[in-house]
């Protein structure tokens, strides 16, 4: 019998040769690369690039403590309060408009052809950039706040009703022939069979996507929707380098401490 | 939530043998009791009016109906920002998938022992996560001047946040028996990561950066708003011009260039898992 050796060696030597797939894949990445290359142009001020950069991070390493500590209406912690509440209400609007898009989405509900028109039109609503409908929402509503909201809720549309169907499709209909064989009426079938089945993973994306919706808020600020963006981006443009400090400080410390929240929330959820 | 049991205690039943069972009461009215709460302050905050949204919504639609028909014979002058935005984040995605790697493995628990490097890594990653992609564009483009180059940038340092937090998740949860096998039979630290754990999370890998890549080239056309490149470029200009059947063109060139790269990509990510 032949003796077998077990060095790395030899073992490795015995791996299948695949280096041509490997090659080619190798190959096309970096033509792709190359090409994608091509589009890198840059206005550059020449050279003093790195002069810039070192007095950004300067001024954003020395935040302004008094915006960062005062309660007034311009003061980081109202603000992120505001940013905080146009998530949260964004969010909410959003889930009431896109339960009725998952349940007409969903292949195991409506006919396959009309849950498509459903999809696509859901890709649709997300495909428009969130500052376009900012701009919408604000000739509804004026700027501030409110038009924020609105935004929020409609860019929301696209990822909840995604989830959604996914998990409307993952629904158990044994659960509810049994039901009915039990001599259910539609009402207990819905209540006792659907909503415990929908609601842990529905409240888990909700609660992900507050998340999300906290992380983006401050694109709303550029078209003056309201919350933290606007003062940032200003605080930006003028070069306010500390004053953008705090506000970062503030926005990054908010959402990780909601990140942490929302992902302890989710595990319990997800143990039931 | 002990202070919620005292508060309405549990209820109890006593069983045929004898046995006393106790039911917690349900938590779902403290939980409706904080949403409404919530729902009325922010509210509140926000200047919430049910009466202004249904009397204005038609407003909303006067910008929409404007984009339709839309010109045409404006789609040349398309193809150019839009091959920069697909560019842009094509090679911003490659950029931020290859730096991450290196920082998902030390800060993964089960490779580096050290748990101080592990933490600070991890917390690293997430404070580059919560920096919104716009504010690091705007601040790439005053360093790197307008341009494609701070929109890729913005896009690496999105991509490497997001996708190494997802890799050294990976990396925790391998099966690290083969790595074990691997340095017994005297193979190197990044020897035995590269042949143990670097296939197991490779395909996933794979499926992750192709999935940020889609989203990214449906971000890379805000960034053109602060100047850097892209399709949010010419966007900005044509609303600010009120040429709103020209925006229309340009966000359906965007719909179907998003529609054929997530069809690709989920077609490789199909492949791949």
């Amino acid at each position: 019998m032949a003796e077998i050796r077990l060095t790395p060696a030899e073992t490795l030597s015995k791996e299948p040769k695949r280096w041509i797939a490997t090659l080619i894949i190798v190959l096309i990445a970096v033509i792709l690369l190359a090409w994608s290359g091509s589009a890198l142009e840059s206005n550059s001020t020449g050279g003093s690039g790195l002069a810039v950069a070192k007095g950004i991070i300067l001024g954003i390493l020395h935040p302004t403590t008094s915006i960062l500590f005062t309660l007034q209406a311009n003061g980081v912690p109202y603000l992120l309060l505001e940013t905080m509440c146009i998530a949260f209400l964004g969010t909410l609007v959003g889930a009431v408009i896109s339960i009725p898009f998952a349940f007409l989405g969903a292949g195991n509900i409506v006919p396959k052809p009309v849950a498509l028109v459903f999809r696509v039109f859901v890709m649709a609503v997300r495909t428009i950039p969130s500052f376009v409908y900012g701009l919408m929402f604000i000739m509804v509503t004026g700027p501030g706040a409110f038009a924020g909201l609105l935004t929020m809720s409609v860019c929301s549309i696209g990822m909840l009703s995604k989830m959604f169907i996914e998990t409307i499709e993952d629904l158990d209909k044994g659960i509810l022939e049994s039901l009915s064989a039990a001599g259910c009426n539609t009402f207990d079938k819905i209540r006792y069979g659907i909503i415990p089945q929908l609601m842990p993973s529905f409240a888990s994306t909700l609660i992900y996507r507050f998340d999300m919706n906290l992380r983006d808020a401050t694109v709303l600020g550029i078209v003056g929707a309201g919350g933290i963006g606007a003062p940032l981006i200003f605080a930006m443009n003028s070069y306010r380098w500390n004053d953008v400090g705090a506000i970062l400080l503030g926005l990054v410390i908010l959402v990780l401490i909601v990140e942490w929240f929302s992902s302890r929330l989710r595990n319990a959820l997800m143990r039931g | 939530m002990k202070l919620y049991d005292r508060i309405l205690p549990p209820r109890s039943y006593t069983l045929d043998n004898g046995k006393v069972v106790v039911e917690k009461r349900s938590r779902v009215p403290l939980v409706i009791v904080l949403l409404v709460l919530a729902t009325v302050i922010s509210g509140e905050i926000t200047g919430f009016r049910l009466s202004t949204l249904l009397g204005r919504i038609g407003y909303f639609f006067v910008m929409l109906f404007d984009m339709f028909p839309p010109d045409i014979a404006y789609m040349p002058q398309v193809w150019t920002p839009l091959w920069d935005t697909i560019k842009m984040s094509l090679l911003g995605s490659a950029i931020g998938a290859l730096l991450c790697i290196p920082f998902s493995v030390i800060s993964s628990e089960n490779l580096i022992s050290n748990k101080a490097v592990t933490t600070f890594f991890k917390f690293f990653f997430s404070v580059v996560r919560t920096l919104p992609t716009l504010v690091v564009a705007l601040i790439a483009t005053y360093i790197f001047g307008l341009g494609t180059l701070a929109g890729t940038v913005a896009i690496a340092v999105f991509t490497f946040a997001y996708c190494g937090k997802i890799l050294y998740e990976q990396i925790e949860t391998v099966d690290m028996g083969s790595h074990e096998a691997l340095e017994a039979l005297g193979m190197g630290k990044l020897s035995s990561i590269r042949y143990a754990v670097w296939p197991q999370v490779l395909p996933s890998f794979l499926s992750t950066v192709l999935f940020c890549f889609e989203g990214n080239v449906r971000y890379a056309s805000i960034l053109g708003y602060v100047g850097a490149g892209g399709l949010g470029l010419i966007l900005n200009e044509k609303i600010g011009w009120r040429e709103y059947s020209r925006v229309g063109m340009i966000l359906i060139a965007l719909f179907a260039a998003v529609v054929a790269i997530e069809s690709l990509s989920s077609f490789l990510r199909s492949k791949l898992t």
